[in-house]
């Protein structure tokens, strides 16, 4: 069974179909990137999954359980994590605890008043900073940090409620290109590593092609194109639209 | 209630209307441009009023009257520009609760200026000459002015849409309230644009005032009622539309006059309600209403979530063990001192008063600095409290030990209700609805005679007999605010503390790692209620008597400059603050007379030589 | 040799604790057009708002047609004829297309033909149809397009112009190349920040290449073209 299923999703701005009847699915432990041109519906499709926005029409289902209408908050316990264009983290606490922060609302513990917030949830969460290579960084507070660092502790929280899908967007905007390989090859490991599914929107197309097992291609609203990397290349109707035609395709 | 008791009432409220537009639309329009909350916007109001009454005490005749109306508005546009080029200029990149303070600090120096040009004494202005009779509306009398004044809200509205979409004033400003630099890198000069912005909006809140005169007299509390008038307006209308503004003013004040055009009804099974004395409550439930329906109000946009501009404060963790033995030893320093004194020391008295500012201060703090909520307000948890152990003491016949236990319940149960609307907002709308909220609460204080005691509020507010020492309320005082300071700080520690600073750091990430921001900052407005409530239950206790002035918005801005003062960075800020606070207050407060001006010209001080916030200085220092 | 039009000498400029330039230093000519090539980050934007006073932690010198214009308001940067087409458009979106030209009309420079309604819409014929639409009803390339035509509204004697080729269309980026050329044509000087290299090249004649908010290169464009190494050490992936 797939990990995420897009029904018919649609959604309007005034009188702009941002997104027009894109379905889809996404299988554990897939990587699958969604470019397209500026203005193509990517972060609205992306809002709606996460549950910032609700759907007009169509439905949206999670290892079958359809998530509409779900608040962000909801759809983490859901097994969702998910990272932003511009990274979110807590600034005015270390990176880990920013971590032990996302594992004690996983565990339900925000409630508590009288237990001591550094004692909780040590180990488990130096173990996330391990995988993402921040470990070294812990006791650092995270508005000190390098953007780098900032997105792969972003990428720790995200994955604090151990998801079975990732949503990124563009989870390489604004590293530097030797970063950039780093975290997305991180991120892969982890998706193989756990099965976790990922969806991503990316500009970086070395990142796109080098990086994801499927590729879908929208444009204003409409699902063009979905494939794999040879595919898309080749795909015309992808050609034309996106890179433009008579462009070289990019690495 | 006849159908002419109503019509009049209904064309009151028109012409109340038309005054709270004026007032709001400039509020609004200000905001805007400048993004800044013009808290003296209400003492501007004021200052028309009075500006009005000195000018008609010179000019006479009909063209004198309409002069001296126009001419109290354009005064009062020339303060506003003043105000605008000589102070707010250089406060716009400050972060917000500064600004928020240096213009609370205006409304202090001008309600002392007024006191001193004026006098105490209300001013009543004469009638409007040739429109001093009324007309007859279904053989009730309705006052020709007031027909005047309904004219003259549409009038402003029509003229402020022509000004703003035709004119390339108007579109500069609406570009500017879009995108201030792009603006200014198209060559508009953000200087005289603001500056004139806030003469417009100030020459509004004048002319408000001024037209107000002939309907009621001029008086040094005005200011506070009319800035809390205003925001409730904007909030409802939409912070920014000028015809949400009018829109919103137009349904709270004819509710307001439905509330009166009702009277007395007897209703079955309530018996008897008398309906005038529910108009504050009226606006309270409209707000509350449209703020559940549209919480950024009629004809707003959805705002934005806020980013704080404030530097992220360092780390928190657990002290270390030496700082306790510290504090454990000033604890014993403390509690021991009352012997070496004596029970007549004066400085036992002071410390009472410190303790309890301490305490006030520091569930402010919990607020303001972890929790990154600007209240406005706070005093109406303190002042809770305070009648709630009051009325339990006077009224329930509960013992005073009892009544002081269960002050905090007063301050969180108010908490719990007004705090449920305040989180549904950020920032500058936060600061706004609780300022609004506090202002009803101290409105009803002193109207609700038969319970508050009015005015004069409650006296024979005395602790029972074992406490009733100074030494020994001293340390009854001193243990409750040691106990709450601990309290509060194990709370900071825990999971829910650090929810609460991550909602702050970054509510959408908050929101992503499944922390329901709104619940936890709800929870955070109790709990700080209901600290705040225990000091205003130790403070009844130590007075014997109580007022609407406990609950008073002057004692919200002394607990935020206590805040301030200190550092909202630092735990131990509010304590140095409270303290250093009271002891200022106390020395300069005796000799003085307009110490709140003084407390004003400070607060401008700070701000202006620190635009970035005192917090970064002390760090630096240290 | 005259002295140049726009002339930058060890700008720095930071964003809180951040320090994004670090000493750039380029001249422009009056009549050319200059690319500030770089990838993401390194630091071009920040360039642009730093000589247009749009950061207020900034240092070094600008002199712009012989004046130090490095304290100067940003309003007065732009009446001095320096205009601004930023990346993310920033169109006021509240104001009619119309609206938004007027607003960024400046009197006219001597000596020069002042632009007009006239002058812009024979340059963006899409603008003409859309005069009194709401500007946030447009798409995004006509938006673009605005962002320029109200820079030239100013009648500037330079336009900065940061990456009007991303994420726009390819016919759209083509138009943008021809107005460029144009525009060059007619006297205005350009300072274009690219990170796409074949749409620089189309366009202008000399190129500096920023990293890391440093000046990694500087020389003729085709000098650039032809250095495959630079390209591959601070262009490419």
């Amino acid at each position: 069974m797939s990990l995420l299923r897009i029904e018919h999703l649609s959604k309007s701005f005034g009188g702009v179909k941002a997104v027009n009847d894109v379905s889809f699915a996404l299988a554990p432990g897939e990587m699958r990137a969604m470019i397209g041109p500026n203005g193509a519906g990517k972060t609205t499709l992306f809002n709606m999954v996460d549950g910032q926005l609700r759907p007009d029409a169509g439905n949206i289902l999670l290892n079958g359980k359809s998530i509409l209408g779900l608040p962000p908050r909801a759809i983490f316990r859901a097994d969702v994590g998910r990272t932003f264009q511009i990274a979110a983290t807590f600034a005015s606490m270390t990176v880990l605890q920013n971590v032990q922060t996302a594992l004690a609302s996983c565990a339900r513990q925000t409630t508590s008043l009288f237990r001591r917030a550094d004692d909780l949830h040590r180990a488990e969460a130096m173990d996330l900073l391990r995988q993402v290579n921040m470990a070294d960084q812990a006791e650092r507070p995270c508005g000190v940090l390098a953007y780098g660092d900032v997105k792969r502790v972003e990428l720790a929280l995200a994955l604090a409620n151990k998801p079975k899908l990732l949503l990124m967007d563009e989870p390489t905007a604004g590293m530097a290109p030797a970063e950039r390989i780093a975290l997305i090859t991180q991120t892969r490991d982890i998706a193989k590593h756990r099965n976790v599914g990922v969806l991503f929107t990316e500009h970086s197309m070395d990142v796109v092609f080098g990086f994801a097992d499927r590729i879908m291609v929208l444009s204003r609203g409409r699902l063009i194109a979905e494939g794999d990397a040879e595919e898309i290349r080749n795909n015309p109707k992808v050609r034309q639209i996106y890179f433009g035609a008579g462009a070289e395709p990019v690495r | 209630m006849t159908a002419a008791s109503l019509a009049v009432q209904f064309l009151n409220g028109l012409a109340n209307a038309s005054t709270l537009f004026l007032l709001a639309c400039g509020l609004s329009l200000i905001f805007g441009v400048t993004r800044i909350v013009n808290f003296a916007h209400g003492s501007l109001y004021m200052l028309g009023a009075y500006v009005a009454w000195s000018l008609t005490q010179h000019l006479s005749g009909g063209v004198g009257f309409w002069a001296s109306m126009f001419g109290a508005a354009v005064a009062v546009a020339a303060l506003g520009a003043l105000i605008e080029s000589a102070l707010l200029r250089r406060l716009y990149r400050s972060p917000e609760l500064l600004q928020l303070l240096a213009t609370f600090a205006l409304t202090l120096i001008i309600r002392d200026a007024v006191l001193y040009i004026w006098g105490p004494e209300d001013l009543l202005g004469p009638r409007a000459p040739g429109l001093a009779g009324s007309i007859n509306i279904l053989g009730r009398a309705f006052p020709q002015y007031d027909v005047v004044l309904i004219v003259v809200g549409p009038l402003v509205l029509l003229a402020l849409h022509v000004l703003l979409t035709r004119t390339r004033w108007g579109a500069m400003v609406r570009a500017a309230t879009q995108d201030r630099d792009m603006a200014a890198a198209v060559g508009v000069n953000q200087a005289i644009l603001f500056t004139s912005v806030f003469a417009l909006g100030s020459g509004l809140a004048g002319l408000a005032g001024a037209l107000q005169l002939p309907r009621e007299p001029a008086s040094a509390s005005l200011d506070l009622f009319a800035i809390g008038d205003a925001f409730v307006v904007v909030v409802v209308g939409g912070m920014g539309s000028i015809p949400g503004a009018f829109v919103a003013a137009l349904i709270i004040a004819e509710i307001k006059a439905l509330c009166i055009a009702l009277g007395s009804v007897d209703l079955p099974l309530l018996g008897t309600v008398a309906f005038p004395k529910f108009t504050l409550v009226a606006e309270f439930i409209v707000m509350a209403v449209v703020l559940i329906v549209r919480p950024w109000g009629l004809f707003g946009q959805p705002q934005s979530i806020q980013r704080a501009l404030n530097p992220a404060e360092p780390p928190s963790h657990a002290a270390p063990r030496w700082f306790y033995w510290l504090a454990g030893a000033l604890c014993f320093a403390l509690a021991v001192a009352p012997l070496a004194l004596g029970e007549t020391s004066y400085a036992l008295v002071l410390a009472i008063d410190i303790f309890i500012a301490i305490l006030f201060a520091a569930s402010l703090y919990s607020l303001v600095g972890p929790g990154g909520m600007h209240s406005f307000g706070h005093a109406a948890y303190f002042g809770l409290g305070a009648y709630a152990a009051a009325l339990l003491l006077k009224s329930a016949g509960a013992p005073m030990p009892v009544a002081l236990a269960l002050s905090p319940l007063g301050g969180a149960l108010g908490a719990l209700l007004f705090g449920w609307f305040c989180v549904r907002l950020s920032g500058v709308y936060f600061a706004m609805l609780t300022l609004a909220f506090s202002q009803i609460v101290w409105s009803i204080a002193y109207q609700w005679d038969a319970v508050t005691g009015g005015s004069n509020g409650l006296i024979g507010v005395w602790p029972s007999q074992w406490l009733a020492s100074h030494t020994a309320y001293y340390w009854l005082s001193l243990a409750l605010c040691v106990a709450g300071l601990v309290f509060l700080r194990i709370i900071h520690l825990s999971p829910f503390g650090a929810a609460l600073r991550a909602a702050r750091d970054n509510p959408l990430r908050a929101e992503a790692i499944g922390i329901d921001r709104r619940s936890v900052q709800w929870r955070a407005f109790t709990i700080a209620g209901a600290v705040g409530g225990l000091a205003g239950g130790l403070f009844a206790f130590s007075k014997g008597s109580i007022s609407p002035e406990t609950l008073s918005v002057s004692r919200s801005i002394d607990g935020l400059v206590m805040v301030l003062f200190g550092g909202v960075e630092s735990a131990l800020g509010p304590i140095v603050g409270a303290a250093g606070f009271v002891a200022l207050q106390d020395t300069i407060a005796r000799h003085v007379d307009y110490w709140r001006a003084m407390l004003g010209f400070f607060m401008l001080a700070l701000t202006l030589l620190f635009p970035g916030g005192l917090a970064g200085v002390w760090r630096r220092r240290s | 040799m005259t002295e140049p039009l726009l002339h930058v000498r060890d700008l720095t400029a930071r964003y809180g604790a951040a320090q994004i330039l670090f000493g750039i230093s380029f001249d422009l000519n009056a009549g050319e057009a200059v690319a500030l090539m770089g990838r993401n980050g390194a630091g071009k934007s920040t360039t642009m708002k730093a000589i247009l006073g749009l950061i207020d932690a900034r240092a070094g010198v600008v002199v712009f047609r012989g004046e130090h214009i490095s304290r100067w308001p940003t309003y007065k940067i732009a009446r001095a004829g320096l205009a601004y087409a930023p990346e993310d458009r920033r169109i006021f979106a509240d104001l009619t297309v119309r609206e938004n030209l007027d607003i960024a009309a400046l009197p006219a420079r001597p000596g020069r033909e002042p632009w007009t309604h006239e002058r812009i819409f024979a340059l963006f014929p899409n603008l003409r149809e859309a005069q009194d639409r709401s500007a946030a009803r447009m798409s995004g390339g006509e938006q673009q397009m605005l962002t320029v035509a109200r820079a030239l509204m100013g009648n500037p004697y330079a336009l900065l112009l940061d990456e009007p080729s991303e994420g726009v269309a390819p016919i759209v980026v083509e138009a943008m190349a021809e107005t460029v050329l144009k525009l060059k044509g007619e006297g205005v000087a350009i300072l274009l920040s690219e990170q796409n290299l074949p749409f620089a090249a189309r366009v202008c004649d000399r190129a500096y290449v920023l990293e890391k908010g440093e000046i990694r290169f500087s020389g003729a464009m085709d000098a650039l073209m032809r250095d495959e190494a630079a390209r591959r050490a601070w262009l490419e992936v």
